[in-house]
């Protein structure tokens, strides 16, 4: 498998650029172990994202068409590829504030619309590229470097936000555990419709330094520790969830 | 017809077969003609959440081998204004439609205006050399819209189609001529979609789905497409080959009309519907026996500098109606040494052939 994976990559775009214990390393492996396991083929595929660390996971790095567009816009740019060219089988991997953030208007209508194409958003939580500014998936109370006392904003709840919109496929798995990641992206991109798949991904360059964990070893721990599986969660009262990651398939219909 | 259905048409028969777009006054009617002629050609239309995903669409489908369009006005080009310098850095072809209303902001959304001249010249950050034609009749709107398209094409560039709304909301008879030329983008597999040997080359565009794995990014790139974002060489090869790929070729481009300009003494220069009053204005002075005539801007970017430059040799004052505070007034001074008169309305009305006499006769008293 991972001499197949390899063929997958532009050999030129090693060494990755991201930082040492960032999961964007993990996410894009699972990505396309499930690619790979699909057997599907690259040269029919379209990776779109927009700006920041988890918009260089596909760009230049995938051997497929790469299209890394502007800071936000990576579903809209997307949505014009996958409706001229309907054979496209079209992916979106960008971050939590390119696609919740600056583009949280394409995201909600193109959920709505229930476009064919897979959104895969590796949340970290933070604007890391640019330093560790907050971002509106940061955990309240977190301390970013422009929140020094504290982040004071609730943070979006992706799936919720998209599952209301409309999306047809809608599902969260952690970089923490890569094989339920894997097989979750399996089906996400073997969906029919609108399919989001919110990946939290460490980033203890910006937020882990600043949050109280001494390495990237600890973030990843915690971030394992505070899943809870769906179905475990349903019975739970919102106290008990505090500071819990749910995780699992929120929705998968063929509407 | 109506000149926006006109442009709608003229999109069809360059082979438009995208279009995204946004609802806006005085431009929504070219999209309510691009839907159903869009079904008539197979061709695909989506109504999108804004015009930042107007435009993020149209080029998202121009590299799935769409030719693609857009038209908007004044506000919607802000929005877009950040693609636009995308599909620039990209070589993307595309066409953006802008009937041009009274500014700025909101302004008066149902009264023509001219004041885009400079935003969809320079409304992008960086350098470029933005292709604009400035239609003045129903013919025209659908004429220089095949054009924009031709040379959107030709240059990998976005291309204006700079109208306003006197022009989009004219009712004139449309001629369509049976054979119309158009231009479509080259292919070459195995050379670089993003470089040219040559330092104003355009390159082959192949599309998303053929197997080129390509690399399209709005970062600073090498020939193939990697982002190269502390390379100066790089940097300068590139952003010299974006404006020299049209500048070099311009003259493919630049069009002008000559009206009774032969003997004039005094010229009047004006585009878009303020030609017709500015022709008009000409005539009825030539009766009272004053030498002047009109040089008609049919393209504005990039800018008719050498018949400008001409004119001002020939004639002794330059006057310039137009419906902004003189846009087009001041990128004339750069190319003439000639006294250039602005002959500025901007209260949203169009201009009136009296009030280009009345300003030229103020002047020569």
């Amino acid at each position: 498998m991972n001499e197949k994976i390899f063929q997958m990559i532009n050999p030129q775009s090693f060494p990755t650029p991201f930082c040492p214990g960032c999961g964007h390393g993990i996410l894009m492996g699972a990505v396309l172990r499930a690619i790979a396991e699909l057997e599907y083929d690259m040269k029919k595929m379209l990776f779109a994202s927009g700006i920041g660390c988890a918009a260089w996971i596909p760009s230049p790095h995938f051997k497929a068409d790469t299209l890394h567009t502007l800071h936000g816009r990576a579903i809209a740019y997307a949505t014009g590829a996958k409706l001229f060219n309907p054979k496209l089988k079209v992916m979106v991997i960008s971050g939590d504030g390119d696609l919740s953030s600056i583009g949280g208007n394409h995201l909600i209508h193109a959920a709505r619309r229930n476009i064919d194409m897979t959104v895969v958003c590796a949340n970290n939580g933070i604007y890391g590229m640019t330093g560790g500014q907050v971002a509106s998936t940061t955990p309240i109370g977190s301390r970013t470097i422009t929140t020094p006392g504290g982040n004071l904003e609730r943070p979006f709840d992706l799936c919720k936000l998209v599952e209301a919109s409309g999306a047809t496929f809608v599902a969260r798995q952690p970089v923490a555990t890569p094989v339920p990641l894997t097989r979750t992206l399996k089906r996400a991109i073997a969906h029919r419709g609108f399919a989001f798949v919110d990946v939290p991904s460490p980033c203890p360059t910006q937020f882990g330094r600043r949050n109280a964990f001494r390495t990237a070893y600890d973030m990843i721990k915690a971030l394992k520790d505070s899943c809870i599986p769906v179905e475990k969660a349903k019975g739970l009262a919102p106290a008990e969830l505090r500071g819990k990651t749910i995780v699992g398939e929120f929705v998968n219909s063929t509407d | 017809m109506q000149g926006d259905e006109a442009c709608a048409e003229g999109a069809i028969a360059a082979g438009c077969r995208f279009y995204a777009g946004y609802p806006i006054t005085p431009a929504s009617e070219i999209m309510t003609h691009m839907v159903r002629r869009l079904a008539d050609v197979a061709g695909v239309f989506i109504q999108m959440e804004d015009e930042i995903g107007s435009i993020s669409s149209v080029i998202g489908a121009s590299w799935a081998g769409a030719k693609a369009m857009t038209a908007t006005s004044g506000p919607g080009i802000s929005l877009m204004t950040e693609g636009i310098g995308y599909a620039v850095i990209t070589e993307t072809p595309c066409v953006i439609v802008d009937v041009q209303r009274a500014g700025p902001s909101t302004g008066q959304a149902t009264r023509p205006g001219q004041g885009d001249v400079m935003q969809v010249k320079w409304g992008p950050h960086g350098d470029n050399e933005m292709v604009a034609f400035a239609p003045w009749s129903v013919q025209e709107m659908y004429d220089l819209t095949i054009k924009a398209f031709n040379f959107a094409e030709r240059f990998r560039v976005p291309a204006f189609v700079l109208a306003d709304e006197a022009v989009g909301h004219l009712r004139e008879t449309l001629v369509v001529k049976e054979e119309v030329e158009v231009f479509d983008r080259f292919k070459a597999p195995n050379l670089p979609p993003f470089g040219t040997e040559a330092p104003n080359g355009v390159p082959p565009m192949p599309a998303f789905g053929e197997g080129a794995n390509l690399l399209v990014t709005g970062s600073t790139h090498d020939p193939w497409g990697f982002r190269k974002t502390a390379d100066s060489a790089v940097q300068a090869r590139l952003t010299e080959r974006l404006v020299l790929k049209v500048q070099d070729f311009k003259s493919e481009v630049i069009e002008t009309e000559a009206h009774l300009l032969e003997d004039s003494e005094i010229a009047v220069v004006s585009y878009g519907f303020t030609a017709r009053a500015a022709l008009q204005a000409v005539k009825s002075l030539r009766k009272e026996g004053t030498k002047v005539g009109l040089l008609r801007l049919v393209s504005i970017w990039p800018f008719a500098e050498e018949a400008i430059a001409e004119l001002g040799k020939r004639c002794r004052v330059i006057f310039v109606p137009e419906m902004n505070r003189g846009q087009v007034a001041g990128e004339l001074k750069k190319y003439t040494t000639t006294p250039v008169i602005s002959l500025p309305k901007t209260n949203g009305e169009v201009i009136e052939p009296a009030e280009i006499v009345e300003g030229i006769r103020r002047y020569e008293v």
